[in-house]
């Protein structure tokens, strides 16, 4: 029969335990970010594609017998007022070849704006086979009012993609992050009064 | 150096409580703490069914006529909110304040003074909550899941403090369950081992396990939102690269498990509840506990059953679709063995049988409504419409609520003393029965005609179903004001009841005389 005090130690001991349990969980929560994170850019399920792809022209091995079907795919979201639109629709190609394509932003608004794009890969497990050379995605985009800009992509649809995979579609999210880019608006605004200072 | 072991000076002379009103803020007593919780839940319980009165009341007929769409948000999400988390959780807390002490033969909890604080938590909480109401901007309007960037870059300025509201519950409930697995792993009785606990103290065992692993999840999914909100951060914001989806996985990390929070302690109520009535022990006990351990495990590995639709690669949604359904093999013993309890029992159906029979059936539709939904190819159908909301209220109301009132029907004349009346107490049962039906189960059919969820208005070809369903809502919440005044005219002038007040019953608590001492057990019970 255990006494008050062993049983007092024994909550005590209890207590404890439970407390490291806690703090085990808050750890597993605060590490489910990074979790996620490597979980998607190893299996590609949520779409993102990762960043610069360098491409060696002796290391990649054409794959001829078969196409992959490539659409391309442009949304602003968030209220961006940009116009948005990819030169072709999408385009056919062999696993291990590099093509370009181009994409055209114009800014219709009266005010320098800055935005990003964020693409995203369906099928999640193609994503990881979706190499990039050059994209337009990898840095922000600043447009002068009524300026249009010509942003190629250079891709290769990677040769060891499996072959049930015939089709992939690209899409990219055009975001307004003027608000965050301060700094670029204002070394734009300064180039223009310099050039005009200039005349 | 020897210890002098101080005893218990209260064996000498019982003194009750202290008199006024102070003694309700100070008490460290598991009796006072578990009437606290009880009378709180019971007040959410009606608060936040008076908002869902206000949603059927707009939903009666088609057409926007009381009120403006934004409310609605806001009385569907606040809805939910309080009834997850004011009224079902803590009426499960208070239930385990009363009973767990009593029924393994202890005095009182482990850590009395954080009981106290543990409960006393939740009116501020709640009160921060509801305050966002009368805030500029309005409450909470994005759904009782708060599904980000919805509820980061689109929510309203409360936000944040919904946010503290959530981080102040969620410490509630986790002290609450170290307090209880403290309680029950110390201070049984001698010779009460596990396997001889009762069944209502195991589910709590189990429960309080799934609380402080999954609260944390919770409370971490609300601090990103902080900091999206606030400290520029893009956990969820797509645009700073991050990802609304991984919102979605952590919450259903926790909410997942959290809905078997919700129904585990009313397993333990009605397989208690049962023998008692049927006068035959309760059938396949060892298999109950595995059972109950077993959903719980499984509780962790089905998330992904809220999200079918996000996206998924196929073989994740196979995965998720196979535990989801495999937990239906440890739920299904459960049922069965409780229909074996009353198998050729001698069968009486006082009010709590009622309630308690009554689970055992409508618990079961609703889990076979949530089987229907764990088939994907059919969930892509009914996602987000009302057949969703059908099956979560089924499980709900007539599951978790129904055991919870089952339970206060039950132990009323061992809490006071005294006998509720009756008749009046299988009135509000069959009120409550018929109310919870006509209400809920239309929604099963307009969510396969497909009306979508959390809209304050909807096509025309719904409108019957809906006009059903909006008078069940009005017999079922008014029959809850009925309870109450069944409950305190209990209270104040039902007959003196036994300390074994119902013939049938079994457990350490039919020991003790009714109404119970304020200090029990203050010298342990010996357990056979």
């Amino acid at each position: 029969m255990s006494s008050r005090l062993e049983q007092q130690a024994g909550i005590a001991k209890t207590v404890k335990k439970l407390c490291l349990v806690l703090v085990g969980m808050v750890g597993f929560v605060f590490a489910l970010v990074p979790i996620y994170d490597l979980f998607c850019e190893v299996t590609g399920l949520n779409g993102k594609t990762g960043g610069q792809y360098t491409y060696v022209e002796s290391e990649m091995e054409a794959d001829l017998s078969r196409e992959v079907r490539v659409n391309f795919i442009t949304n602003t979201n968030q209220g961006m007022n940009w116009e948005f639109w990819p030169e072709k629709g999408a385009i056919k190609v062999n696993p291990g070849t590099i093509h370009t394509v181009n994409f055209f932003v114009r800014n219709p608004s009266s005010i320098p704006t800055v935005g990003r794009a964020i693409p995203s890969v369906a099928p999640g497990l193609a994503a990881g086979y979706f190499h990039k050379t050059e994209c337009f995605c990898f840095e922000q985009q600043l447009l002068a009012p009524g300026e249009v800009m010509e942003m190629p992509l250079r891709f290769i649809v990677g040769p060891e993609i499996p072959g049930d995979i015939k089709e992939i579609s690209l899409s990219y999210a055009l975001f307004d992050i003027t608000e965050e880019s301060a700094d670029l608006i204002e070394s734009f605004n300064n180039g223009i009064s310099l050039a005009a200072a200039g005349r | 150096m020897s210890e002098v072991v101080h005893t218990d000076h209260h064996d000498d002379h019982d003194h009750g409580p202290e008199k006024g009103l102070l003694r309700w803020l100070y008490t460290t007593n598991h009796k006072d703490i578990g009437t606290l919780y009880l009378w709180f839940s019971f007040l959410m319980l009606l608060i936040g069914g008076a908002l869902a009165l206000v949603i059927r009341t707009e939903l009666f007929q088609p057409g926007l006529q009381f009120i403006e769409p934004a409310f609605f948000n806001q009385m569907t999400t606040n809805h939910g909110l309080i009834m997850v988390f004011g009224a079902i959780m803590p009426a499960f807390v208070g239930l385990a304040n009363w009973l767990i002490p009593m029924q393994v033969g202890a005095p009182d909890m482990a850590l009395p003074r954080m009981n106290n604080l543990s409960f006393w938590i939740l009116p501020f909480a709640f009160g921060m909550m509801i305050s966002t109401f009368f805030m500029d901007g309005g409450g909470p309007n994005f759904g009782w899941t708060f599904y980000a960037p919805l509820s980061t870059t689109y929510g309203p300025p409360s936000t944040t403090y919904f946010i503290f509201a959530v981080h102040l519950m969620g410490a509630s409930s986790i002290m609450g369950s170290i307090n209880i697995i403290a309680t029950i792993l110390n201070m049984r009785a001698p010779g009460m081992t596990l396997m001889k606990m009762p069944l209502f103290v195991w589910t709590w065992l189990i429960t309080a396990f799934l609380l402080i692993a999954v609260m944390p999840v919770l409370a971490g999914a609300v601090t990103m939102m902080l900091f999206d909100i606030h400290f520029g951060t893009s956990f969820f914001n797509a645009a700073g690269g991050g990802d609304p989806v991984m919102f979605q996985h952590i919450f259903w990390f926790f909410g997942h498990p959290e809905v078997y929070i919700m129904i585990l302690p009313a397993f333990g109520i009605v397989s208690h509840i049962l023998p008692a009535f049927a006068r035959k022990p309760l059938f396949g006990y060892t298999s109950m506990v595995w059972a109950v351990a077993s959903i719980a495990v499984l509780s962790f590995v089905v998330w992904a059953h809220h999200m079918f639709t996000v996206g998924m690669p196929l073989f994740g949604q196979a995965f998720f679709m196979g535990a989801t359904m495999v937990i239906a093999i440890p739920t299904g013993v459960k049922v069965f063995n409780w229909i074996a309890t009353m198998w050729r029992g001698s069968m009486t159906f006082e009010t709590p049988m009622l309630f308690a029979v009554a689970f055992v059936i409508l618990f079961t539709m609703g889990g076979f409504s949530g089987l229907m939904l764990a088939i994907v190819p059919a969930d892509y159908q009914y996602h987000d419409t009302y057949f969703v909301v059908a099956h979560f209220h089924y499980v709900l109301v007539p599951g978790a609520l129904f055991s919870i009132i089952a339970a206060v029907y039950f132990w009323f004349p061992k809490w006071t003393g005294k006998m509720y009346d009756e008749s009046l107490g299988k009135l509000h049962f069959w009120l409550s029965f018929i109310g919870v039906n006509i209400t809920f189960f239309p929604q099963h059919f307009s969510g396969l005609a497909g009306m979508p969820r959390r809209i304050p208005d909807y096509a025309l070809q719904f409108a019957d179903f809906n006009m059903i369903s909006s008078v069940g809502a009005f017999i079922f919440g008014f029959s809850q004001l009925f309870f109450m005044y069944v409950l305190i005219k209990g209270i104040r002038s039902g007959k003196a009841a036994d300390g074994l007040s119902w013939e049938g019953a079994k457990g350490l608590e039919w020991t003790l005389p009714s109404p119970a001492p304020y200090h029990s057990f203050t010298q342990p019970p010996k357990v056979s």
